[in-house]
C-alpha cells in the first residue's frame, strides 16, 4: 500500500453497503430452557430480551432459569451421566461430536447473523472467525474422544462427571464450543450457562444437539442473569465448574467452590502488550496491532490493549497506526465491508466510557477516529491513548473495547518488565524479525499465549489460558482435556 | 421378462485420481470365496506401480501441508462416503470373505469407524509425538514428527475391508502418499472404497489403488528407490523376507505389523520421521 494513499484518488473511494440479510436468522420470538433434550418454560415463566445492540431493536424473548431450573437442568445432567453417557464409549462420543461439528458447518451462514445480531460484532468476523472456529472446535475434540488413552495422562482418564459452563458475550457459540467439546470428549454432562446479553447462538445450537439426536441431558443450557450462574456454581452436584469471563467474578467463584469438592478452571481478563520492536515489519505490524486491539470491537479478553514500542520508531510506528485507525470501518455489523461493529451493551458502553474519561484525565494524549456513528444502538469509535504512563488507569484495567494505549521501551529488558507489570497474564505479541530476541522475550514475558509477528490467533489444536489472575487451566489442544478429567 | 437385467461395472484401477484400465490391457478373474464369479479386475502391471509412484510423489506435498485440520476432514468425509454405501461394501465383504450378511455389516461397520479413528488423529499425532526438547543452552528446540513421503502397501490377502482400511488410512492420516496392491483375491470391496475417494476431496494421487498378482507387483514396489516405506501385510513371511531385503536397497522403512497393531500406534508411528528444530535464543 502506498504512503500516501489519503491524497490519492483512491482515498476518496467509498463502498456501497453490502448488508447480509437479517431474516438468514430465522429467529423465534421466545426460547425456553434447552433441558432433558427439549425446550421447557421455565419454573417462574419469567422471560428476558435480548436486543441487538447496533440498534437497540428486541430479537427475541429468552427465559430466565431460576435456581429451580438449575436443579432440574443439573438433575437431567446428572441422569444422562449415569444412564447413558457414561455408558457410551469414546468411539460413539466422537461420532456424536463429529455430527455437531458438522451441522454447525451446515448451518453457519444462520448461525453467523444471528450471532452478529445478538452481539453487534461484524459479520465478517462472524462468518469468518467465530463460526468457522466453533465447528473445528467440535471436529478436533470428536477425534480425542476415542483417543483419551494416548492423551498423556495415563491409561483410561475418566471423566469428572457433570460440569457447569459459564460463559461470556464476547464470542457466544465460540465459547460454548470451546467449553463443550472438551467435556463432551473427555465423557461428561453439561449445564451450560450463556451470556445474559447473547443468548441466541446456543439456542441454536440446542436445535443442532436436536438434529444431531445427543442423548437428552447430555447438554442442558439455561439461559439467564448472574443469578442463573450462582445458582449453578452452588449447586451441590455439580463436578466441576468452567468460567470464562472478568477476574472479578472468577475470583467470586473461586471463592464460593473453594470449600467444596467442585474442579474449577477460570479464563478470566487480561491486559495483553504488544510489544515492537524498532526491526519489527512495518506494515505486518501495523495491521496486527489494529487486529490485535480492534478484533472484535477490543471485546477480547487477550486483546493487545497495551502497545509497547520501540522509542526509536515510536513516532513512525504512532503515526501509521492513526492513520489505519481512521480508515477503520464502523457501523451496520450485518454490512460484509464493516471493520469494527456495536458495543455488546449500555453497560459495558459506560465502563469503556468511564475508563476513557480517566486516559484523558490522568494526562494521556487521545486519538480518537473521524468516523462517524449510528445514532442508534452502543458506539464506540475506535480510540488511540498516546504518552501513556504504567500507572494510568488504562495501562492497568481492562476496558475490554477499541481503546488502546500507547507507552514506549528502549531496552528489551524495559520491554519485558513493563510487560510484565500487570496482575493479568493471557497473551502478549512480539514484532521482530529477530527469532533470536523473540524467543528471548517470549521467555520471560509472564503470559499464557505468546504471538510472534501476528495476534489474537486462535486454533483448537493450540491451548489457550492464563497465569496469575487472567486464570487457570488450558482450553485447546491436548491439554484441554486435563480440565476435564480426573487425572 | 420379468426381472431387470443389472448393468455390471468394470472393476479398474485408481492411479492420480482417475480409473484406467490396467495399462497393459491385462484382467483377471476374482470369484466368490465359494468360486462364484465376480469381475474381471484390471490386472495392473508394473508399469502400472511405477505410474501410482509417479503419482503419490506429485500428490505427497499437497497432501502433506494442506492443514491437518483439513486432511481430517478429508478422511471423514470418505466415512460419510462409506457409511452412505455400507450395504454394497457388506455384500462385497460377505461375498469376498464368505461371511453371513451381518458377519460382514459388523466387519463394514468397524472399517468405518476406523476410518473416522484416523480422520481424528491428523491433527493429534505431533501433539502425542511431538516434543519440545530442554537442551542445555539457549535454544528453542523442538521436534515434530513429518511423513516418511510416499508409502507402498501390500493389502493383506484375508481381510478385504477392515485390514486394509488400517494398512492405508493410518500412513494417510500422518501425511504420506499410498500406493496400494490390493488382496488379489479379494479386491472388490478396497476398489469400491477407492471409488468412494473420488467424492472426498483427496487430492489426485494421494491414494492410488492397484489390482493385480501381489507376486508380480510387489517386487517392483519394494525396489521402487522413490518409495520412502513398505508396509508387508499382504506377503506371506517367506515373500515379506525377500521384499524387505530388496526395499533395504533404498533404505525404505518397513513394517511387518502384527494384528495387535491395529489398535497401537504403531502403524502411525512407522511412515513418520522425526524432524528436530533448533533456534537461537539471545537478545
Amino acid at each position: 500500500m502506498s504512503e500516501d494513499l489519503t491524497n490519492s484518488p483512491l482515498g476518496s473511494l467509498a463502498y456501497d453497503p453490502a448488508p447480509e440479510s437479517a431474516s438468514i436468522a430465522r429467529l423465534q420470538g421466545s426460547y425456553g430452557l434447552f433441558i432433558n433434550g427439549k425446550f421447557t418454560d421455565p419454573s417462574s415463566h419469567e422471560q428476558f430480551t435480548t436486543l441487538n445492540p447496533a440498534n437497540e431493536e428486541a430479537l427475541a424473548s429468552v427465559a430466565q432459569a431460576s435456581s429451580a431450573d438449575v436443579d432440574r437442568a443439573v438433575g437431567a445432567a446428572r441422569r444422562a451421566y449415569e444412564t447413558v453417557w457414561s455408558k457410551t464409549t469414546g468411539a460413539e462420543r466422537s461420532k456424536y461430536l463429529f455430527r455437531i461439528a458438522r451441522l454447525i458447518q451446515e448451518r453457519s451462514r444462520e448461525l453467523a447473523v444471528v450471532e452478529t445480531l445478538d452481539n453487534g460484532k461484524p459479520i465478517r468476523e462472524s462468518r469468518d472467525v467465530d463460526i468457522p472456529l466453533a465447528a473445528a472446535h467440535f471436529f478436533y475434540y470428536a477425534g480425542w474422544a476415542d483417543k483419551l488413552d494416548y492423551a498423556g495422562f495415563g491409561p483410561n482418564p475418566q471423566p469428572l462427571g457433570v460440569a457447569g459452563q459459564i460463559i461470556p458475550w464476547n464470542f457466544p457459540l465460540l465459547m460454548a464450543a470451546w467449553k463443550l467439546a472438551p467435556a463432551l470428549a473427555a465423557g461428561n454432562t453439561c449445564v451450560l450457562k450463556p451470556a445474559e446479553t447473547t443468548p441466541l447462538s446456543a439456542l441454536v445450537l440446542a436445535e443442532i444437539f436436536q438434529q444431531a439426536e445427543l442423548p437428552p441431558g447430555v447438554v442442558n443450557i439455561v439461559t439467564g442473569d448472574g443469578s442463573t450462574g450462582a445458582a449453578l456454581v452452588d449447586h451441590p452436584d455439580v463436578d466441576k465448574i468452567a468460567f470464562t469471563g472478568s477476574t472479578d467474578v472468577g475470583r467470586m467463584i473461586q471463592q464460593r467452590v473453594a470449600s467444596s469438592h467442585k474442579h474449577l478452571t477460570l479464563e478470566l481478563g487480561g491486559k495483553g502488550a504488544n510489544i515492537v520492536f524498532e526491526d519489527a515489519p512495518i506494515d505486518e505490524m501495523i495491521e496486527g496491532i489494529i487486529d490485535g486491539i480492534f478484533f472484535n470491537q477490543g471485546h477480547v479478553c487477550c486483546a493487545g490493549s497495551r502497545l509497547l514500542v520501540h522509542e526509536s520508531v515510536a513516532d513512525e510506528v504512532l503515526r501509521r497506526l492513526l492513520r489505519r485507525v481512521d480508515q477503520l470501518r464502523v457501523g451496520d455489523p450485518l454490512d460484509k465491508n464493516t471493520d469494527v461493529g456495536a458495543i455488546n451493551s449500555a453497560a459495558q458502553l459506560a465502563r469503556i466510557k468511564e475508563l476513557t474519561a480517566y486516559g484523558e484525565a490522568e494526562g494521556a494524549t487521545r486519538y480518537t477516529s473521524s468516523c462517524s456513528l449510528p445514532d442508534k444502538g452502543y458506539w464506540f469509535a475506535p480510540t488511540v491513548f498516546a504518552d501513556v504512563a504504567q500507572s494510568h488507569r488504562i495501562a492497568r484495567e481492562e476496558i475490554f473495547g477499541p481503546v488502546l494505549s500507547v507507552l514506549t521501551f528502549r531496552t528489551p529488558e524495559e520491554a519485558v518488565a513493563k510487560a510484565n507489570n500487570s496482575n493479568y497474564g493471557l497473551a502478549c505479541g512480539v514484532w521482530s524479525e529477530k527469532g533470536s530476541r523473540t524467543l528471548w522475550v517470549a521467555e520471560r514475558l509472564r503470559a499464557g499465549v505468546i504471538w510472534a509477528n501476528t495476534y489474537n490467533r486462535f486454533d483448537p489444536t493450540s491451548p489457550f489460558g492464563g497465569v496469575r489472575e487472567s486464570g487457570f487451566g488450558r482450553e485447546g489442544g491436548r491439554h484441554g482435556l486435563e480440565a476435564y478429567l480426573n487425572v | 421378462m420379468s426381472e431387470r437385467l443389472d448393468v455390471r461395472k468394470t472393476y479398474k484401477l485408481l492411479i492420480n485420481g482417475a480409473f484406467p484400465r490396467s495399462e497393459s490391457g491385462r484382467s483377471y478373474e476374482v470369484t466368490s470365496l465359494k468360486g462364484a464369479f465376480l469381475a474381471n479386475v484390471a490386472q495392473g502391471s508394473r508399469k502400472d506401480v511405477r505410474d501410482a509412484v509417479v503419482a503419490a510423489r506429485g500428490a505427497q506435498l499437497k497432501w502433506w501441508s494442506q492443514s491437518a485440520y483439513n486432511r481430517g476432514q478429508v478422511i471423514y468425509r470418505l466415512a460419510e462416503m462409506a457409511e452412505s454405501r455400507r450395504e454394497e461394501l457388506a455384500e462385497h465383504v460377505a461375498l469376498a470373505e464368505g461371511r453371513s450378511a451381518k458377519g460382514a455389516q459388523t466387519r463394514v461397520s468397524r472399517a468405518i469407524d476406523r476410518i473416522v479413528w484416523y480422520a481424528g488423529w491428523t491433527d493429534k499425532i505431533a501433539q502425542v509425538l511431538g516434543s519440545s526438547n530442554p537442551v542445555a543452552g539457549p535454544f528453542f528446540n523442538f521436534s515434530i514428527p513429518v511423513p516418511s513421503g510416499v508409502v507402498g502397501v501390500l493389502a493383506e490377502q484375508d481381510s478385504s475391508l477392515e485390514a486394509f482400511v488400517n494398512a492405508v488410512f493410518a500412513p494417510l492420516a500422518v501425511g504420506n502418499t499410498v500406493v496400494v496392491i490390493a488382496s488379489e483375491r479379494r479386491p472388490t470391496p478396497s476398489i469400491l472404497l477407492g471409488e468412494m475417494t473420488a467424492t472426498a476431496d483427496f487430492p489426485p494421487g494421494a491414494l492410488n489403488i492397484i489390482t493385480g498378482y501381489t507376486g508380480e507387483l510387489a517386487p517392483t514396489l519394494a525396489a521402487h528407490e522413490d518409495v520412502d516405506g513398505l508396509d508387508l501385510g499382504g506377503a506371506d513371511d517367506e515373500f515379506a523376507d525377500q521384499l524387505a531385503t530388496s526395499a533395504a536397497g533404498s533404505i525404505k522403512r518397513v513394517l511387518r505389523a502384527k494384528k495387535s497393531d491395529a489398535t497401537s500406534l504403531r502403524r502411525l508411528r512407522a511412515f513418520v520421521e522425526t524432524s528436530t528444530v533448533w533456534h537461537t535464543i539471545g537478545q
